[in-house]
């Protein structure tokens, strides 16, 4: 199974939703999508890891590369919908400390001011 | 009774998707959990993939072998073996967050990850023929049945 990505642009927010398999072989598609959709008005990201069904370190990496990216931007990423096993990885590398956890798409977009 | 499997493939970052599948549907006769088979799906992803990238260099004429025993008392034991460049310094690979390719965007939290889902992982390495993991998992509904 191969991961489908799906982006939209929410005034400064990138909303990313991931259905499939996030691994080194599809990471490579994540960078360049999210890559040419931000912009200097577009410097926020919510991923909507709801349907993403695996994910390894290669996931983890590109999520940080992201991270980097809209930081150095003065942007914040926020995930949602997470699965346990996802959670797990993410708290294993302290992905938590720069990324903010929240339940649901609609409440991560509020917190960046998007209804 | 052991129960054996042996794949082999090219160092295509596409089977490394084919290979944790493949793993899991084989450790499935053991009656593993969701948790236990998602672990090992994970292990055997880096493990392919530090193969490939690393061992490699994303040359797909190399080639990841894998093989996989189950025993009766719900042991996994998993090799995953490459012959490629080989690691210069493991205690250095195992750190978490180091990586020889930052570049390429590597979280170098493979080892840790490894060492985190399994209950045993060995690495063996010489610069210039390969590395060779060994991973051991006790699968836990088999635990509490011995004691």
């Amino acid at each position: 199974m191969s991961l489908v990505i799906e982006c939209e642009v929410k005034d400064s927010v990138l909303l990313v939703r991931l259905k499939g398999e996030l691994d080194h072989h599809t990471a490579e598609e994540l960078r360049t999508r999210i890559t040419g959709l931000l912009q200097k008005d577009v410097n926020h990201i919510v991923l909507n890891l709801a349907d993403l069904s695996f994910m390894d370190s290669s996931g983890l990496g590109v999520i940080l590369g992201r991270y980097k990216q809209i930081k150095s931007a003065g942007g914040e990423m926020v995930v949602c919908a997470i699965s346990p096993a996802v959670h797990r990885l993410f708290e294993m590398s302290g992905m938590f400390k720069i990324i903010r956890l929240e339940q649901s798409e609609q409440k991560a977009l509020t917190t960046l001011g998007v209804a | 009774m052991k129960n054996e499997m042996h794949l082999q493939f090219s160092a295509l970052s596409q089977n490394e998707a084919f290979a944790r599948v493949t793993v899991a549907a084989f450790v499935t006769q053991l009656n593993p959990t969701m948790d236990e088979i998602t672990e090992i799906k994970t292990v055997v992803s880096e493990a392919v993939t530090n193969a490939i990238i690393h061992g490699y260099d994303s040359n797909p004429e190399g080639t990841v072998y894998i093989s996989v025993t189950l025993s009766d008392d719900g042991v996994v034991e998993l090799n995953i073996r490459d012959e490629g460049h080989g690691i210069d310094n493991v205690e250095e690979a195992k750190q978490p967050l180091f990586t020889t390719k930052p570049e390429l965007e590597r979280s170098g939290m493979g080892f840790t990850i490894m060492e985190n889902f399994m209950d045993e992982c060995k690495i063996e390495s010489s610069t210039n023929h390969g590395t060779a993991l060994y991973l051991k998992k006790h699968l836990a509904k088999q635990k509490a049945l011995c004691n």
